[in-house]
């Protein structure tokens, strides 16, 4: 299964080095994002650097619907899912490395964001002190990140093949983000506040959604994948 | 019981035993409405608002029984490939939705009269607004008219993932409420006497009818949608293989 | 009383639409399939 999956996550990586999609317009979509948030809370006022970690979530979390719809909407292509199905590669493969490269880009998309939000938010970093909150940003990074490519791989699949997918796929992928959403940015807060021990708790939150969109993931794609 | 599944005489998906649970209905929420209104006396702390809780309370209990139904029908669906239980999944679906907006609205109100506000981000409420999208995130899926058995499998790893996420959702906002505040505002205990326990029983009983009734009809509006779109599918065979020149195999030649 | 009869009468407007709809989308359907298709199970 991990052959599969390294296939699969090969060939979108390599898809996305040559169209280079994400890096030339998710990534400016999710910095517009953060200069919407600006213009709509006033910089002035503290609240931009105090909603600094859910504004960045959020950001996230639209730029991962883009990334998402493009990794279902290069499968839709001149009918390479019929393709794939033919390939006899084994779904929970198929799951992992969709997944797997929807992740990859996604922690491209934050390191980006990261940054723009610490130059253009003047979040206060005083808290990140200790190697303990430098640790619980990056944990809490790479799980909520797993998370959100678990789900969006599964609900792009429950989607894939449906003229309203553009419409419908935010609609029931973003509810299921919530937990993300709330874990991720209490563990940031957590982090940048230097209180990095009450960040912690939401770190195992975040695998545990991990965990359970994964084994969700293995579970059903085999059924998903299937057209008839 | 035989009645239930035979097909109506008219042209509607009313049957004799519909007929006869909707005259009982009408009859039983008459006598809600005056055991709610009239009968039972105020209530000490909240005096007459608390009336909402009989018609919240039992609505919440139809909302999760549809999810309920929902979820095992969606499970079915996967394990068995049942078309009644992908029908039945749909129709619970729908009066899931009914019932999980009257809740969020009766309780929108009820928390007006008694907190002065009409939403409060605690777990119940948000979890209660999430299953909403939700079910209108399963209801736009299923709306969608695409080969059967692929889209009802994949409308069924969707309906069956609902409860889970508004689980997930409900312990999220739990711990991270229970920073602010007490995890969930509770209501004032109600004084309840008698009469009203009596009435809030009665109530459960009736919605429960209301629910029954409901899913029968429910069930074969959502049988009769698949028959149209399979003759609407057979329609478009027939036509694509007029088109090229082949005989349809059931036809005389 | 007032929040309580507000309440009621909302509610009951939510459940009259979704009951008008059941029914009247009954019609429609049965009136579509012809009798011999019509069973059900």
């Amino acid at each position: 299964m991990f052959r599969d999956a390294a296939i699969i996550a090969g060939k979108d990586l390599r898809l996305e080095a040559r169209s280079r999609v994400v890096i030339s317009q998710v990534a400016p979509f999710a910095l517009l994002v953060l200069v919407l948030f600006a213009f709509a809370l006033d910089p002035d006022s503290g609240a931009l650097s105090r909603a600094a970690s859910g504004l960045f979530w959020v950001a996230v979390l639209f730029s991962g619907v883009l990334a998402i719809q493009r990794s279902v909407a290069v499968e839709g292509a001149d009918g390479n899912r019929d393709a794939l199905r033919l390939t006899g590669l084994d779904p929970g493969g198929i799951f992992v490395g969709k997944a797997v490269a929807v992740a990859l880009e996604l922690l491209v998309l934050e390191v980006v964001l990261g940054a723009g939000v610490a130059i253009l938010y003047n979040a206060t970093e005083d808290g990140v002190n200790s190697p303990s909150s430098v640790g619980l940003l990056i944990c809490a990074a790479l799980l909520a990140t797993a998370g959100i490519a678990a789900a969006s791989s599964i609900y792009g699949a429950i989607a894939a093949g449906l003229r309203v997918r553009e419409t419908l796929l935010p609609l029931l992928l973003l509810p299921v983000l919530a937990p993300v959403l709330i874990g991720a940015t209490r563990a940031f807060e957590a982090a940048l506040d230097g209180k990095a021990g009450e960040g912690w708790p939401w770190v195992a939150w975040l695998a545990l959604f991990a965990i359970i969109y994964a084994a969700v993931g293995l579970a059903t794609f085999g059924s998903l994948l299937e057209e008839s | 019981m035989t009645s239930l599944l035979n097909p109506p005489a008219t042209s509607a998906t009313a049957s004799r035993s519909t007929r006869i649970l909707g005259l009982l209905l009408i009859v039983g929420f008459a006598l809600l409405l005056y055991l709610a209104f009239v009968a039972t006396p105020p209530e000490q702390t909240q005096g007459d608002s608390y009336r909402i809780l009989y018609l919240h309370v039992p609505s919440v209990t139809v909302a999760y029984l549809g999810c309920l139904l929902t979820t095992v029908g969606s499970l079915m669906v996967l394990w068995k490939g049942s078309d009644w239980w992908d029908v039945t999944a749909l129709a619970a679906a729908r009066v899931a939705a009914a019932f999980t907006a009257v809740v969020l609205v009766s309780g929108s109100i009820w928390g007006r009269a008694t907190w002065g506000v009409y939403w409060v981000w605690d777990a119940r409420l948000t979890s209660t607004a999430m299953l909403m999208v939700l079910l209108l995130g399963y209801l736009a899926l299923r709306r969608l008219p695409a080969d059967p058995p692929a889209q009802s499998r994949r409308a069924a790893v969707l309906g069956l993932l609902i409860i889970p996420n508004v689980i997930l959702v409900h312990y999220s906002v739990t711990w991270w409420r229970s920073v602010h505040q007490g995890s969930t505002i509770t209501r004032p205990d109600a004084q309840i006497d008698n009469l009203m326990l009596f009435t809030l029983f009665y109530g459960f009983l009736v919605f429960g009818v209301f629910f029954v009734w409901l899913m029968i009809h429910g069930f074969r509006i959502a049988w009769l949608e698949r028959q149209v779109e399979a003759v609407g599918l057979e329609h478009a065979i027939a036509e694509r293989r007029a088109e090229a020149g082949v005989v349809a195999p059931g036809a005389v030649g | 009383m007032g929040y309580a009869i507000t309440c009621w009468v909302l509610s009951a407007v939510i459940l009259a639409v979704f009951i008008g709809w059941t029914l009247l989308r009954g019609r429609r359907l049965s009136a579509q399939v012809p009798a011999d298709q019509r069973r059900w199970m």
